[in-house]
């Protein structure tokens, strides 16, 4: 019953915020970015219980509901931006949406 | 405990890999559940339940479910019932199915255990000492969290909404 070294359990959400970068990097469909970035935050919660739990403090998990709620801000506008760029491209790439006006 | 970390740790990674790889998002999306599955059952491990808690309700339950939503709203079309019976071909949801069979496994072996080894981890953090924290020092952030909230609400009702020209 010897408890987690908290350098592995930062090593594992480093590992998948590596995946969810990858993923934003090479995914060009846009639900994919968006599923990355999910894996990514994800991975940031992460690290910050395993921080909290390495002192023995409530502040990580804290912090993991903080992002908890970013999280679904985010994917909820990123979410309807998606549906957005589908009704006016007819296409998910994201290399189709990359001209600003003006 | 041990164990059971580094076994969802590995099941984490692999179905993350899984999931960022796959050319079709609904089988993307059943890897990525089971990815935060074991994300949940890491944070266990880790002495987090409550965190684990919310990992499984939120991400697992409603940040997914609002990725098949869009999938499906994104599927309209004549293909798409020859489309949707592809999508659950065994070859499809076997390999997620097992691994959500190995973290059900492990999730047995926690709930066995816990009771002779009294409270799960070495030191587990419960929701207790976390409301405490989050409603005394940090109740503004619990206000600057709710405002967000509002603000992607209206930022996603207003994007949502059809063009009227």
């Amino acid at each position: 019953m010897t408890p987690i070294a908290p350098e592995h359990a930062v090593a594992l959400a480093a590992v998948l915020f590596l995946l969810g970068l990858i993923g934003v990097l090479v995914r060009r469909n846009a639900i994919f970015v968006l599923m990355s970035l999910e894996i990514m935050i994800n991975a940031t919660g992460l690290a910050f219980v395993a921080a909290g739990a390495a002192w023995g403090q409530p502040d990580g998990q804290v912090m993991f509901l903080f992002i908890l709620s970013m999280a679904a801000a985010e994917v909820s506008v990123g979410l309807a931006l998606v549906l957005r760029m589908y009704s006016r491209f007819k296409t998910l790439d994201t290399d189709a949406a990359d001209t600003m006006r003006g | 405990m041990t164990v059971i970390f580094y076994l969802s740790a590995i099941i984490a990674v692999a179905a993350t890999f899984l999931a960022i790889t796959r050319t079709n998002a609904v089988h993307a999306l059943l890897y990525l559940a089971v990815s935060l599955l074991a994300v949940a059952m890491v944070l266990f491990t880790l002495g987090a339940p409550f965190a684990a808690a919310l990992e499984i309700v939120i991400y697992a339950g409603a940040i997914v479910v609002l990725f098949v939503f869009v999938v499906m709203m994104l599927n309209q079309g004549t293909a798409t019932i020859r489309r949707e019976r592809a999508y659950l071909t065994p070859s499809m949801w076997i390999v997620p199915g097992l691994l959500t069979l190995v973290l059900f496994a492990e999730l047995v072996c926690v709930v066995a255990w816990v009771p002779e080894a009294a409270g799960a981890p070495a030191e587990a953090i419960g929701p207790k000492a976390v409301g405490m924290a989050l409603f005394g020092p940090y109740a503004i952030a619990v206000e600057m969290a709710s405002l967000l909230l509002l603000a992607g609400l209206i930022g996603a009702f207003h994007l949502g909404r059809r063009d009227e020209e």
